[in-house]
């Protein structure tokens, strides 16, 4: 039998004494007297709480005891004695047995739909997923469910469809809404040679695209399996309920013996007054809401940041982030774009972004790529050269349009002739933190082109959060410490550390490891071992495979301002599981001693009713507490996407 | 007189609880049997797990098959925080749970409220 029907049954049945308690001064009587209340009470056992003593029993047998031991305990008591009672003539208390049945059952149907409630995250994750995708198969496009697709098929998405699973777009384009996964409202341009991600919705435009990873292997799929962990983990601040439990039980049992022999043996009350402080304690003292208070608010606190695209990995992280006071960066691909873009061409900007073109054309250095981008941005007319020559760590040469051509850096200076002009220019460039590309024709350099990996438009935004939180900010990164500084004095970082080798840079957090506990927060690939050591690895972007496995945050979107967000939520769930437990112990603490009648002299006890009904409170208030993570206000600097 | 007897059965009740729950108890344990490489072990809950303890081989494919017997909702759920099961024990069905046997270790779980723990041995 469910525990709704159980509770309606109890209820309904405690009503007549519910109604005796209260009508009794005024004269009226329920019919049958004690008669009607022992049979009322009696369903009440059997039905409703029948299930709490087969329980408690069960676990007996093994050594256990549990919530159900308590209530089975109290009510069995009440119920057992208001029977002797009955024979011998005295006052009974049927309705204490009825009334924290009830209660109980109240707070547990309450409980089970709260439950429900904050668990809801992960199913609603999972039912993104599209349901059947139309997919290129003998030469026709046919509609197969979901989880027929496989590796390498074509699929094609007509505007307003979801896409099926993760790939890559071979035909057509458009924009598509990938809200559900990475929490950016905005919808994303997407073309040939795209990538795409399963669950989200195309809009406008259509295309085709290669299924590239499908089932388990999508990225929703590994979102949803991240947030399950996270959700089941356990914040080590548990440990502490996980050994209260196993205890708290039996103690309990002694305290309300203890009582009962006080009250009866050395004060002298009734046994019935004595037995109504013991049900009293046993009742008030069930453990649920210490048990309830860590899990319920992991499970919502990391629910709501998954929605934003924000994943937390387990219960220590939450913990680790409030004790955080450093924060590092890498910089490239974190605090910058990551992609070098020319910023400044001086002299003949057409001529000389051409020839540079057209000698770059076959590098493959970063440099190369960026000037490249330039020319066919401006849409240049790129000349052909050959008698290509490497000028041994300086450039290039190449002879172009009947002409010896150059590019390459600063070393190049001393073969070739620069104009005093153009030697001020390259100073203010270099400055500015940009990398400087000399081009030149025959023996005379003719223009300077400026190279900049500059800092997303959101970086500077979400360092200044993070200082108004107190911490430190510091950058890491392999580039020389002029370039490094100039960005770091743009988007307000306080400290650099330049000059850094890949390898090196967990070596330097560790360092800095000394100093306090140290977030960093890197896109993943290269970053990987630093982002293990790191108190907190805040992964950037991507979702690799990588990035998941090494950092403890990760971010979906490639945004800074989610390391400010992901922060102050994880700040704002530790804090609501320390409240819960606070809550929760403060109200056993405070209430069995209360049930106990130690304040019996000032007038203060507890009836078995009422406590039934103060735990119900307890362990309900502990769970909406958590489900109202969902709604809290989280304070943070940066605006909430 | 009366008095003194409900002193002494009081006295000796505390007793009796504090050795029954908080004395040394054997603790059932099971190691699977594999066949057709596949190791599966019954797990009753009922007041608990029984057995308490489960024995893997690593590397061989594993299945528990957990059956709720108890009522209580205390127990109607069973979470592996290692492997990230949070899965739901409808009373008296039989909820089959596979197992990662891939890392040796000791791994802990409990029910949906941390109160009924049970160990997994994988070796």
């Amino acid at each position: 039998m469910s525990i709704t029907s159980r509770f309606w049954i109890s209820l309904v049945l405690s009503l007549p004494m519910l109604a005796e308690m209260i009508l009794k001064p005024f004269g009226w009587m329920l019919p049958g007297g004690e008669w009607t209340m022992l049979v009322l009470t009696t369903i009440i056992m059997a039905v409703s709480a029948g299930p709490f003593l087969q329980s408690a029993w069960a676990s007996f047998k093994k050594h256990h005891s549990n919530m159900d031991t308590l209530v089975a305990i109290g009510t069995a008591t009440a119920y057992f004695y208001s029977i002797y009672a009955m024979i011998t003539g005295q006052a009974v208390f049927f309705e204490s047995a009825a009334f924290v049945t009830t209660f109980v059952l109240l707070g547990q149907v309450f409980e089970e739909r709260m439950r429900h409630n904050a668990s809801s995250a992960v199913e609603k994750l999972v039912n993104l997923q599209a349901k059947e995708a139309e997919v290129l198969r003998d030469g026709k496009f046919i509609k197969i469910p979901l989880d027929q697709v496989v590796v390498g098929d074509e699929i094609r998405v007509k505007p307003g469809e979801k896409i099926a699973v993760d790939g890559l777009i071979t035909s057509g384009s458009s924009s598509i809404d990938e809200s559900m996964v990475t929490g950016e409202s905005m919808p994303v341009e997407k073309k040939r040679g795209d990538h795409v991600i399963g669950s989200t919705i195309n809009s406008n435009g259509s295309f085709t695209f290669k299924a590239e990873k499908v089932g388990n292997d999508t990225m929703l799929s590994q979102i949803v399996e991240l947030v399950k962990r996270a959700q089941t983990s356990h914040a080590p601040i548990q440990k502490l309920t996980d050994k209260v439990s196993d205890i708290f039980v039996p103690i309990v049992l002694i305290i309300a013996i203890l009582t009962f022999l006080v009250w009866y043996v050395f004060i002298g009350a009734s046994v019935a007054n004595s037995l109504i402080f013991a049900v009293s304690v046993v009742v008030i003292a069930c453990p649920c809401a210490l048990g309830l208070a860590t899990p319920t608010a992991l499970m919502v606190g990391t629910g709501r940041s998954a929605k934003m695209g924000i994943l937390i990995k387990n219960g220590e992280v939450l913990e680790e982030v409030n004790d955080i006071n450093t924060v590092v960066f890498d910089k490239t691909g974190t605090i910058t774009v990551g992609k070098p873009e020319v910023t400044d061409v001086t002299g003949d900007e057409k001529r000389v972004l051409s020839i540079a073109a057209s000698l770059e054309g076959a590098s493959e250095h970063p440099l190369a790529a960026a000037i490249l981008a330039k020319a066919k941005a401006d849409k240049l007319d790129v000349p052909s050269s050959f008698d290509f020559k490497a000028i041994e760590g300086k450039g290039v040469r190449a002879t172009v349009d009947g002409q010896t051509a150059f590019v390459g850096n600063g070393k190049l200076l001393a073969d070739f002739d620069i104009s005093a002009d153009m030697k001020q220019q390259m100073a203010r460039l270099q400055d500015e933190a940009k990398t400087v590309v000399f081009v030149g024709l025959g023996d005379r350099v003719i223009g300077l082109i400026a190279i900049q990996d500059a800092p997303k438009s959101t970086s500077k935004e979400a360092i200044a959060a993070l200082k108004a939180r107190g911490l430190k900010t510091i950058m890491l990164t392999g580039d020389n410490e002029r370039v490094a500084r100039a960005i770091a004095n743009d988007v307000g970082i306080d400290q650099v550390i330049a000059d850094v080798l890949p390898g090196d840079k967990a070596d330097r957090v560790k360092e800095l490891q000394a100093n306090g506990k140290v977030a960093f927060v890197g896109d993943g690939i290269n970053d990987a071992p630093a982002l293990t050591v790191a108190d907190v690895g805040i992964a950037m972007g991507s979702g690799t495979d990588i990035a998941i496995e090494s950092g403890g945050i990760v971010l979906v979107k490639n945004d800074l301002r989610d390391v400010d967000r992901a922060l102050a939520l994880s700040r704002k769930t530790f804090n609501r599981i320390k409240l819960n437990l606070f809550w929760a112990f403060v109200y056993n603490v405070l209430g069995i001693p209360i049930a106990a009648g130690v304040f019996f002299a000032i007038g203060l006890t507890l009836s078995p009713e009422l406590a039934g009904l103060a735990m119900a409170f307890s362990s309900l208030s502990v769970v909406t507490s958590s489900v109202l993570l969902n709604k809290a206000k989280i304070s943070t600097n940066v605006a909430m996407a | 007189m009366i008095k003194i007897i409900v002193l002494i059965v009081g006295l000796t009740l505390i007793g009796f609880i504090s050795w029954w729950f908080f004395g040394k108890h054997a603790v059932a344990t099971e190691t699977a049997n594999v066949e057709n490489n596949v190791q599966k072990v019954d797990v009753e809950v009922n007041g608990g797990y029984s057995p308490e303890t489960v024995v893997l081989k690593q590397g061989v494919p594993a299945i528990l098959n957990f059956t709720r017997q108890d009522p209580s909702s205390c127990l109607d759920r069973v979470v592996f925080p290692e492997f990230g099961i949070n899965r739901e024990l409808p009373k008296g069905q039989l909820e089959p749970i596979k197992i990662d046997t891939s890392k040796a270790g000791e791994y802990q779980w409990a029910c949906g409220m941390d109160m009924f723990h049970g160990k997994l041995i994988i070796k």
